[in-house]
């Protein structure tokens, strides 16, 4: 006899588990399957940014998405917090991205301009600082000498991946839903309106199925009529020894953790799914960490590591409903971190009703037709 | 099995050789080892065994050494890490 639940939420993730936690939360009982120690985590190898002001040139919709879910991250993260006892380290500091010479200022210039130009409000409220006011923003730092400037984005932070990832499982759990490790899909077959979800542990029967498996979604939504291309791509982090405190704003390519760690990152790298550092990347991303911050040429490098971020064709999320087959949904992005606080509320009181908000229909895949 | 003689916070002490850097600071009376570089709460060697970074030491001058992995040797200094400051 096969087993039945309500929803499966395929992916156990950021990005399947903050879902899963918002359809908890609205009374649903999702059942969670997660795949092996061996699958492709982009939840567990992440810088921690909770980031907004690079995000969205091309697509005002992202820009807007992603402000509110920097917006509700604060009461996303104590709710976390007041429910499970984990702290996801959530910090809105604001964050920075550097300049290394005039001209780098000023290309970073008009990329914020026109990311402001697209539509008639601007959700960034992002501006440029000058070496003088980013010494003000950080009076501690001592910046290395060719540092002209950086875009400056108030609505920037910092969480922990991990913790998060922790904080939500528990959440989820605690609300009703069923995590079940170690439990990859193989096929998904519709029948009758429902949907046969079909594991090495025997098959499970539901009415309403979310794909939400990074790279694991690509073998899978063709059956429920999705053609969304997923690509990987390889970023590599360096990270040092903890050190006290620097009183430095995070910004995308070095960031200090809560722990003390310095993180310095990253690339951006055509190859599958292969996981290996490289000392030529290591050794680019540290050249440049250390001319923003000379001084960190005294602190230990103590490991690297990469992983495989999940893009699609245009960097942005793509949300559908199964126009095929209703009930069934697939969600699908790049920055599962920021985005956990409207997966958990606006997209899973969308695939709660059944039913999308114009806001999240901008994500359709079609776009990328 | 022979001693060597080993200086734990400016102290002499004589540790069974193939003993570690940690098991001779923890033998030379220490209750900690390292202060955390974010909080400054005292810590100290816990698992002894490569996983939990508790142990971290300056071992002849240089900072961030996990003291549990780190054989004892003739004369070696052994010395609690204080926080690491990147600015100076």
């Amino acid at each position: 006899m096969s087993e039945t639940a309500e929803c499966v939420v395929i992916g156990g993730g950021v990005v399947g588990s903050a879902i899963a936690y918002g359809l908890a939360k609205r009374g649903e009982k999702p059942l969670v399957l997660d795949g092996g120690d061996s699958s492709i985590r982009s939840s567990r190898v992440n810088f921690g940014l909770v980031w907004l002001h690079s995000k969205g040139d091309g697509m005002a919709a992202y820009g807007f998405w992603t402000r509110r879910a920097c917006d509700l991250w604060q009461q996303f993260a104590d709710e976390l917090t007041d429910e499970t006892g984990v702290n996801t380290q959530y910090v809105k500091s604001g964050g920075v991205n550097y300049c290394l010479s005039e001209a780098e200022y000023n290309k970073r210039s008009e990329t914020m301009q026109r990311m402001r130009g697209q539509a008639a409000e601007d959700p960034y409220e992002a501006r440029m600082v000058d070496r003088g006011e980013l010494r003000q923003l950080m009076p501690r730092a001592k910046l290395g000498g060719d540092v002209t400037g950086a875009s400056y984005g108030p609505h920037d932070g910092t969480c922990s991946p991990l913790y998060l990832l922790r904080a939500l499982h528990a959440g989820m759990t605690k609300r009703g839903a069923q995590y079940r490790a170690d439990s990859p899909v193989t096929a998904i077959k519709p029948v009758d309106g429902r949907f046969e979800v079909v594991t090495a542990g025997g098959v499970i029967s539901t009415p309403k199925v979310v794909l939400a498996a990074g790279h694991g979604s690509m073998p899978l939504e063709k059956a429920l009529g999705f053609d969304v291309e997923i690509i990987a791509e390889r970023g590599q982090i360096v990270v040092t020894e903890r050190v006290a405190p620097m009183g430095i704003l995070p910004a995308n390519g070095v960031r200090q953790s809560t722990e003390g760690t310095v993180l310095i990152g990253t690339t951006t790298e055509s190859v599958g799914f292969d996981l290996s550092t490289t000392p030529q990347a290591g050794a680019a991303m540290v050249k440049r960490a250390l001319s923003v911050f000379p001084a960190l040429a005294g602190v230990r490098i103590v490991r690297t590591w990469a992983g495989v971020r999940t893009l699609t064709r245009d960097k942005c999320p793509v949300y559908e409903q199964s126009g095929q087959y209703p009930g069934a949904f697939i969600a699908t992005c790049h920055s599962g971190v920021t985005l956990a606080a409207v997966h958990a509320n606006d997209l899973a009181e969308a695939i709660h009703n059944g039913k999308f908000t114009p806001m999240i229909d901008a994500f359709h895949g079609r776009r990328l037709k | 099995m022979s001693n060597v003689t080993v200086n734990v916070e400016g102290k002499a002490i004589s540790v069974p050789a193939g003993e570690s850097a940690a098991g001779a600071a923890l033998a030379a009376g220490l209750t900690h080892t390292r202060v955390s570089p974010v909080t400054g709460e005292p810590r100290a060697p816990y698992c002894m065994m490569g996983v939990c970074f508790e142990c971290l030491m300056v071992i002849d001058g240089v900072p961030s050494r996990q003291a549990c992995m780190v054989p004892v040797r003739e004369g070696m200094r052994i010395e609690r890490q204080t926080a690491v400051e990147v600015w100076k």
